[in-house]
C-alpha cells in the first residue's frame, strides 16, 4: 500500500516513539501539516519563532533523555533553527530537526525561501540528510534517531523537499540501521580499565570530575559506588551538576571559571584526576598550561576525539561511562584518604563562596536561594546565560540529575523560556522554574504566547538588573568600568506578561520576595515575577581570563567565616 | 612541535557531499590540505580518500579522530609511518623550440617519463612517480619555461598483504566486536575501535 512522503514521515516518527513536535508551519511544509490531523497521537506545539522550537526540543531532550523534535519550513524557518541546533550540538543533546525544502526541480536555483540548510548545518550536526525520494524517508528517520540518541548524542537534521512530501511510495519501516561508518565503542578496553584501577588504588589525593556524560549515561549509581568505595571527593562541571547529590558528604560543588574556589583548589592539588564524561572545556580548566600540574589523568568518555584534545591524558578509556565504571568498580580497593578529605573540607570552610552578604538591597543570590528554600530543591531549573545562570547554579542545590538545564557550551541567551517550555512538556508533573536575565528574556519573549496557548505552568523569575550583566561585570573588572552598550533598557515586564496572558508581579523589596514566590507556586498556571535586583552585583568567584583555576578572585570575606547551611 | 606532512587514508561512503564534509572539517580546524585524491575501491559504495596535510603529530591525530566521527567516514588511518607505495601523476606543458626540444627529450627519457603532446612551441610531459621524482623533474624543466602543470596529488597503498584499510566483506551491523589489536600506527594509544 502506498503512502505519501508526509504520511511516511508521520508513521516513522510514531514508530520512533515521538510524542511531541515543536514547530512552525510554512509554504514548503503545507503537505505535511495537512497530514498531521491523521496522526492525532503526535502532539504539535506551535511556537512563535523557530529558534523557540529548537530550544524547546533541546530542553525536552535534556529533561527526558529522549530526542527532541523540532520542525521548520524552508529558507528563513530553517535558518532560524541554526542557533538552537548549534546549542544542542555543543551540549550533546539528542535532537532531530526536520526542515521543509523547496521542490526538487527548484533546488540550487535560488528559489523563493530556498536555502542550503544541509550545507549550513554541516559543522553543527552529527549528520544531516537531504531526502530526494519518499522511499528513503523511513530509513533516514530510523538512522537519524539512532545517530541522535546513541554514542555521544547530538542533533541530526533532515531536509525534505515539498514535492517529496507529496510523492507516493511503499512504506516499510526498517528493522535495523546499516551505518558502517558509525559504531560507537560502548565497553572500555579491559587493559585500560585495569590500568585505571591501579592508578586510582595507589592515589594519595584522588578527585573525580564528573560531567554531562555521567548524566547522559545515567551512571549515577556507579559513580556513587566509586566515590564511596574509595572515599574520593567529587566535583562536577557546570553541566554535570546533579549527577552526584550535592548534599552528599563527598560532594564538593563544581569547578571552573565561576565554580567554588575549594573545588578548583582541590583539582589543582590532586595527584589523580578521574574525569568521567567531561571534556576539559576552557571554562572548566582555566588556562590549560596550569591545570592540575601534578595530576595523572584518567579520562573516560564515549567520544574518542575528546580524549587528549585539551589536556594530556595518562589513562584514556573510550566507552559508555556507565559500563566502564561498572567494570572499574570491581577492581577498586576500598580505601580512605582521610588526610586529603579533611584538607579539602577545610578549604571549603575557608572559602565560603556561597555566603550571601548581609544587605537590605534585593540581591539576586537571595532570590535564587529563596526559590530553593520554598521548592525544597524539588524543581527543574532552566536558566538563561550569564550572571543569572551562574547564580542559579551556585545558590540552588541540585540533588537529582537533569534538574539544572542550562546552555553551557554555546551559552545561548534566550534559551531560558523555550528551554523551560520543552522541560515542562517533557516532565509535566515537575515544577519548572525559569531563571531569566532581563537581556535573555527579551530575546525569546514571544514564546510566552506558546506558554499560554499550551497552558504550561512554567514559573518565570526575571533577574532584572537593567544590564547585560555578565558583560558589564567583565567591563567593570577588566575594562576599567567602561560600560559600553551594556545598560539595557527594557519594557515593563509585568505588563508584557499580562498582555500575553501570564499573571505577573514585580518585586523591588527584599521583604516581599518570599510571598511573591509562594504566590507563583500557588498559582495553577504560568506565573512571572520581575525581580528588580541590585544592579551592579558581581558573580564570585571568578577566574580571570588567562589565569589558573587557583587564581580565582573571590568575594571579600565577611568577618565571621561560617559554612553555608544546605 | 615539529610539523610534517602526514598522509591520511580514509574509506568513505560513496555519497554526494562526503568530500564536502571532510574538507569542511579540515578547514574548520585550520588545516591546509596539500592534496586530496578520491577514487572508487574494490567494493562498490565505498571510496578511498587520500589526504596529505601538514601539521604536528598531536594536531593531525586530533583531526584524524574528528574525521572518524563523520558518519560517512567508515575508517581513517594515518599511514605516514607505515611502509607505503606512494605515487603521483603530473602533466607538464613545457616551452620547447626546435633548439631545446632534444635536450628536453633527453631529460624526459632519464626520468622514464613520456611525451604525450607536441606542438611547434611546446611539449606536454607525463610523469608518474613519488613526489620527489616529480619535483625533481619539474625543477629541471623549469629552466625551459613551464606553461602549465596539472598534478593529481598523492595516492598510496601500504605495502604487504593485509593493510589497515582492507575493505570488509559484509556491511551488516553485527554485535559489538571484541576490541581489535592495535594498528601499527596506533601502537602508542589504545585502540578506540
Amino acid at each position: 500500500m502506498k503512502k505519501t512522503g508526509a504520511q511516511i514521515l508521520c508513521e516513522s516518527l510514531a514508530r520512533e516513539g515521538v510524542e511531541v513536535i515543536f514547530g512552525f508551519p510554512g509554504g514548503a511544509l503545507l503537505p505535511l501539516y495537512d497530514t498531521f490531523p491523521q496522526y492525532p497521537k503526535i502532539r504539535h506545539i506551535l511556537v512563535r519563532h523557530e529558534q523557540g522550537a529548537a530550544h524547546a526540543a533541546d530542553g525536552y531532550a535534556r529533561a527526558t533523555g529522549k530526542a527532541g523534535v523540532c520542525l521548520a519550513t524552508s529558507g528563513p524557518g530553517a535558518t532560524n533553527l541554526v542557533t538552537g541546533i548549534a546549542n544542542a550540538y555543543l551540549d550533546s543533546s539528542p535532537m532531530v530537526a526536520i526542515t521543509g525544502q523547496v521542490a526538487r526541480p527548484f533546488i540550487g536555483k535560488d528559489a523563493f525561501q530556498e536555502i542550503d540548510i544541509t550545507g549550513i548545518t554541516l559543522p553543527i550536526t552529527k549528520h544531516n540528510y537531504l531526502v530526494l525520494d519518499a522511499g528513503d524517508i523511513a530509513r533516514v528517520v530510523k538512522e537519524a534517531f539512532h545517530i541522535a540518541q546513541t554514542g555521544r548524542p547530538g542533533p541530526v537534521l533532515i531536509d525534505i523537499p515539498r514535492d517529496v512530501f507529496q510523492q507516493e511510495a511503499a512504506f516499510a519501516y526498517p528493522e535495523r540501521v546499516n551505518l558502517p561508518g558509525y559504531k560507537p565503542t560502548l565497553f572500555g578496553h579491559p587493559a585500560q580499565i585495569k590500568k585505571a584501577a591501579e592508578t586510582i588504588n595507589t592515589a594519595e589525593r584522588p578527585i573525580i570530575i564528573a560531567g554531562r556524560g555521567a548524566i547522559i549515561s545515567k551512571a549515577f549509581a556507579e559513580l556513587k559506588e566509586l566515590a564511596e568505595k574509595a572515599q574520593i571527593p567529587v566535583v562536577t562541571t557546570l553541566l554535570g551538576i546533579g549527577c552526584f547529590p550535592e548534599s552528599h558528604v563527598l560532594s564538593f560543588g563544581w569547578l571552573g571559571m565561576h565554580g567554588m574556589a575549594y573545588a578548583n583548589k582541590a583539582v589543582y592539588d590532586s595527584d589523580v584526576i578521574i574525569a568521567i564524561g567531561m571534556r576539559f572545556d576552557d571554562r572548566a580548566t582555566g588556562v590549560v598550561s596550569s591545570f592540575a600540574p601534578q595530576a595523572r589523568v584518567v579520562h573516560m568518555d564515549i567520544d574518542p576525539a575528546e580524549i587528549g584534545k585539551n589536556v594530556r591524558v595518562d589513562v584514556p578509556i573510550v566507552g559508555d561511562v556507565k559500563n566502564i565504571l561498572e567494570a572499574l568498580n570491581q577492581q577498586i580497593v576500598p580505601r580512605e584518604h582521610l588526610g586529603w578529605f579533611n584538607q579539602v573540607d577545610r578549604w571549603r570552610d575557608e572559602h565560603p563562596a556561597l555566603v550571601i552578604r548581609e544587605s537590605e538591597a534585593l540581591l539576586p543570590q537571595y532570590v535564587i536561594r529563596q526559590i530553593y528554600e520554598i521548592t525544597k530543591g524539588d524543581a527543574i531549573v532552566v536558566t538563561g546565560v550569564g550572571q543569572n545562570q551562574m547564580w542559579a547554579a551556585q545558590f540552588f542545590f541540585y540533588d537529582k540529575p537533569n534538574s539544572l538545564i542550562s546552555s553551557g557550551g554555546l551559552g545561548t541567551m534566550g534559551f531560558e523560556i523555550p528551554g523551560a517550555i520543552g522541560a515542562k512538556v517533557g516532565r509535566p508533573d515537575d515544577t519548572v522554574w525559569c531563571i531569566a536575565g532581563d537581556g535573555g528574556f527579551q530575546m525569546t519573549v514571544q514564546e510566552l504566547a506558546t506558554i499560554v496557548q499550551e497552558n504550561l505552568a512554567v514559573k518565570i523569575a526575571i533577574i532584572n538588573n537593567g544590564f547585560l550583566g555578565m558583560v558589564r561585570q567583565w567591563q567593570q573588572l577588566f575594562y576599567g568600568r567602561r560600560y559600553v552598550h551594556t545598560p539595557l533598557s527594557g519594557p515593563d515586564f509585568v505588563k508584557i506578561a499580562e498582555a500575553y496572558g501570564v499573571p505577573a508581579l514585580r518585586v523591588t523589596d527584599k521583604k516581599l520576595v518570599v510571598t511573591a514566590i509562594e504566590k507563583a507556586m500557588d498559582c495553577e498556571g504560568p506565573f512571572l515575577i520581575d525581580f528588580v535586583v541590585e544592579p551592579e552585583e558581581n558573580v564570585f568567584p571568578i577566574v580571570p581570563p588567562g589565569a589558573a583555576l587557583v587564581e580565582a578572585l573571590e568575594l571579600p570575606r565577611p568577618e565571621k567565616v561560617t559554612r553555608s547551611s544546605k | 612541535m615539529t610539523t610534517a606532512k602526514h598522509t591520511l587514508v580514509a574509506l568513505v561512503e560513496d555519497r554526494p557531499g562526503v568530500l564536502n564534509r571532510v574538507s569542511s572539517l579540515l578547514r574548520r580546524r585550520n588545516f591546509n590540505i596539500d592534496s586530496i585524491a578520491v577514487g572508487h575501491t574494490e567494493q562498490s559504495n565505498l571510496s578511498r580518500m587520500i589526504i596529505v596535510v601538514e601539521g604536528d603529530d598531536a594536531k593531525v591525530e586530533q583531526v584524524r579522530k574528528q574525521l572518524d566521527k563523520v558518519i560517512d567516514v567508515v575508517k581513517i588511518v594515518d599511514i605516514t609511518n607505515n611502509e607505503t607505495v606512494a605515487r603521483e601523476l603530473a602533466l607538464i606543458k613545457v616551452k620547447a623550440t626546435a633548439s631545446t626540444r632534444n635536450e628536453i627529450i633527453q631529460i624526459v627519457d632519464i626520468f622514464r617519463a613520456n611525451i604525450v603532446d607536441v606542438s611547434s612551441d611546446s611539449l606536454i610531459v607525463e610523469v608518474t612517480g613519488d613526489e620527489d621524482k616529480v619535483n625533481s623533474l619539474l625543477d629541471l624543466l623549469r629552466g625551459f619555461g613551464i606553461r602549465e602543470i596539472a598534478r593529481t596529488g598523492r595516492i598510496a597503498l601500504t605495502r604487504g598483504g593485509a593493510g589497515p584499510l582492507l575493505v570488509e566483506e559484509s556491511r551488516e551491523v553485527k554485535a559489538p566486536k571484541p576490541p581489535p589489536k592495535a594498528l601499527p600506527s596506533e601502537a602508542e594509544s589504545p585502540p578506540d575501535w
